[in-house]
């Protein structure tokens, strides 16, 4: 290593170097921040309803199967777009009706296949929990994933 | 062994194995799932083995981090830990606070954002118990030397305490939730843990080389300068895509791969002090951990990192089985091969024996890490196919799971071997010592 360089300059540099780069990403974090809540989510659509819906997702802990914007478990589909899958941008009842359907109607049991299990999820929490998975079916997530597939 | 206090680290290590043996368990259980799918399906779904799992690797790896702490602190510093009474109650707590958790969740009793599914009270008797230890050794620390070694292992420590702080920050706004995750997730292990790592790896190697300190701890600074610099603004390559400015997108690339720079640089520090070094040290066990570390941190973080680091590939490979072949091999290199080498160059000194079981030992780690490279490898295989047929042609994901047996099967086989693999080490650790030396060792030199 370069003999030019002291053991307290390197510390310095350190020291400094980290500082800056932190502060750095602090700007950019609050930048985003902003970013999120007023441009790339929806803002007016963030109803108690989608609050009370992701309470509902952690409850139940889906992420730990489910990948959601990419991030989660890899056991079992993508959920961030599933909105748009079940054909809710077309026909947004059918998909509501077809989602707490698929849902209430696991386990499957079908031999061989990836088992979800049965949620006791009463009616307000699946409308809620839809409102959820709806509302983040319209982050702008510069257009992941690739195909609707998730 | 100088100081009497450094015993205080037998304790952590021997909760931290426990919990890392349980932690295998957890792994095999959710890949026998992948294999099987009706396995437990109603007695333990896989979502509580995936998160007792995780969850289990993050708690032994602490306590783990806390022990090395507690051994080297007394050398480092040349005074006796302030209080062993406060270490051994705040081990008690966080040991408590894990098990409850993982109790609890076995009983559905669980929070929803992974790796921080602990309830609330557990986070906080965590804070509780990390707060007495950042109390015990930083009074350690005033007390005694300051060497660059332990400063950096102590911010390394404070900054993971701080960075945790974030995991009682829970927005309702999905995006903004995930925003501040990473700055859990990410900023540990790619940024306050790698001060840890750096330092103990340093430590190590001024022990058992014997290369002069001020050329090691030159080394350290510029390590530790290396890994921030890139790795807080690295934390873009986590904002691509979840609703955060397209910005990210090359600042994330840029920096993310600048990551690779600290993990090379410490892969090439390793070697070249061992190639410096003059000392012949008789726990050829421990260096070959220390050497290890470091080359497999560089493969599982660096190289494996890398793969799917830059915007352009991540947008196909986000979330599939590539990233969990990268965080196996990452988690398993940088951070237990870490703590097991401290653990393998500590233990024959608090048991005051010279190093024991040194073959049997060696066996375990070349056994463990063939199973964690073969499994990174089965995983890598299964994620590259998924990106291709998910991604790239947009074939849905439950029919291409269908495909991947073959490489879950024998992902499954190359946990059993990790299994193995675990029960050697921790016989050879705690199992009695029979003085197997290498034949190629100087038994004669200090066992410092
Ligand atoms: C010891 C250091 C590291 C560890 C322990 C580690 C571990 C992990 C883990 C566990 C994940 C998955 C997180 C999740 O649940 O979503 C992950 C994701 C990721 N890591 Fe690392 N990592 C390390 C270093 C690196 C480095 C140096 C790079 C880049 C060069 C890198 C690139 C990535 C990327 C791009 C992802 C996201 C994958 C995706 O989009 O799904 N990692 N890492
Ligand atoms: C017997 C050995 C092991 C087996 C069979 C195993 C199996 C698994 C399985 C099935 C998952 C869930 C992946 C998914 O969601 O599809 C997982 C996740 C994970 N395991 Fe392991 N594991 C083992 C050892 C380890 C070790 C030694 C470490 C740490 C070094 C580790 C760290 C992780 C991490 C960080 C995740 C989350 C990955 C992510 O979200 O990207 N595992 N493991
Ligand atoms: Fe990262």
């Amino acid at each position: 290593m370069g003999e030019g360089l002291t053991k307290a300059a390197a510390r310095n540099i350190f020291y400094g170097g980290s500082l800056f780069f932190f502060l750095l990403f602090a700007a950019l974090t609050v930048h985003s921040h902003w970013y999120i809540v007023n441009v790339s989510t929806d803002r007016e659509g963030f109803t108690e309803s989608v609050k009370l819906g992701k309470e509902v997702w952690e409850e139940h802990s889906c992420i730990n199967c489910h990948t959601i914007l990419g991030e989660g478990g890899y056991f079992a589909p993508e959920l961030g777009n599933v909105w748009t899958r079940f054909g809710g941008r077309e026909n947004p009842e059918g998909a509501r009706a077809a989602l707490a359907g698929w849902m209430r109607a696991m386990p499957t049991r079908s031999p061989g296949r990836r088992q979800m299990p049965y949620f006791d999820i009463n009616d307000e929490e699946m409308d809620a929990l839809i409102d959820f998975l709806e509302w983040t079916d319209r982050i702008d997530t510069q257009g992941w994933p690739p195909h609707p597939s998730g | 062994m100088k100081y009497e206090t450094q015993k205080v680290a037998l304790p952590f290590f021997a909760v931290a194995m426990a919990l890392f043996a349980l932690q295998i368990v957890f792994g095999i259980l959710a890949a026998t799932v992948y294999v099987v799918p009706e396995f437990l399906a109603e007695a333990m779904p896989f979502h509580i083995m995936r998160m007792s799992h995780t969850n289990l690797l993050l708690v032994w790896l602490l306590i783990a981090f806390m022990g090395c702490t507690y051994y080297l602190l007394p050398e480092e510093t040349e005074t006796d830990i302030h209080s062993p009474m406060i270490a051994y109650v705040q081990l008690g707590i966080f040991a408590f606070a894990g098990a409850a958790a993982l109790i609890g969740y076995q009983f559905e009793i669980h929070g929803g954002r992974h790796y921080l599914e602990q309830p609330l009270w557990v986070k906080i008797l965590i804070t509780v118990s990390f707060l007495m230890f950042l109390y015990n050794t930083s009074l350690t620390l005033l007390k005694g030397r300051k060497t660059a070694i332990s400063m950096v292992l102590m911010l390394g420590l404070w900054l993971a305490a701080i960075f945790w702080l974030f995991a009682f920050y829970n927005p309702a706004n999905l995006a903004l939730d995930k925003l501040y995750w990473w700055w859990i997730v990410h900023i540990w292990v790619e940024g306050v843990w790698e001060l840890i790592m750096a330092s103990l790896l340093g430590y190590l190697l001024i022990k058992m080389t014997g290369v002069d300190r001020e050329i090691i701890e030159k080394w350290l600074y510029v390590i530790v300068g290396l890994a921030l610099f890139s790795g807080l603004l690295g934390t873009g390559h986590h904002y691509y895509w979840i609703g955060t400015p397209a910005y990210w997108q090359p600042i994330g690339s840029i920096f993310s791969t600048l990551e690779v720079v600290p993990f090379f640089a410490m892969l090439v520090f390793a070697f070249y002090m061992f190639w410096k070094g003059s000392r012949n040290h008789p726990n050829k066990a421990a260096m070959l951990w220390t050497l290890g570390c470091a080359a497999m941190a560089f493969f599982g973080a660096g190289v494996w990192g890398f793969m799917h680091t830059l915007s352009w590939i991540n947008f196909y490979s986000h979330g599939t089985q590539v990233t969990a072949a990268h965080g196996h091999l990452a988690f398993y290199g940088a951070y237990v091969m870490l703590v097991l080498g401290v653990i393998t160059y500590a233990m024959p000194q608090m048991r005051r024996v010279q190093p024991y079981n040194q073959i049997l030992n060696m066996w375990a780690f070349w056994v463990m890490t063939s199973a964690m490279a073969f499994m990174t490898f089965t995983l890598t295989f299964a994620g590259v196919v998924q990106t291709h047929l998910q991604r790239v042609l947009g074939m849905r994901f439950m029919e291409i799971q269908a495909q991947l047996d073959v490489f879950y099967a024998m992902r499954l086989g190359a946990g059993v071997a990790m299994a193995i693999g675990v029960v050697l080490f921790l016989y050879a650790i705690f199992g009695p010592a029979r003085e197997q030396v290498p034949a190629t060792a100087n038994v004669a030199a200090d066992a410092d």
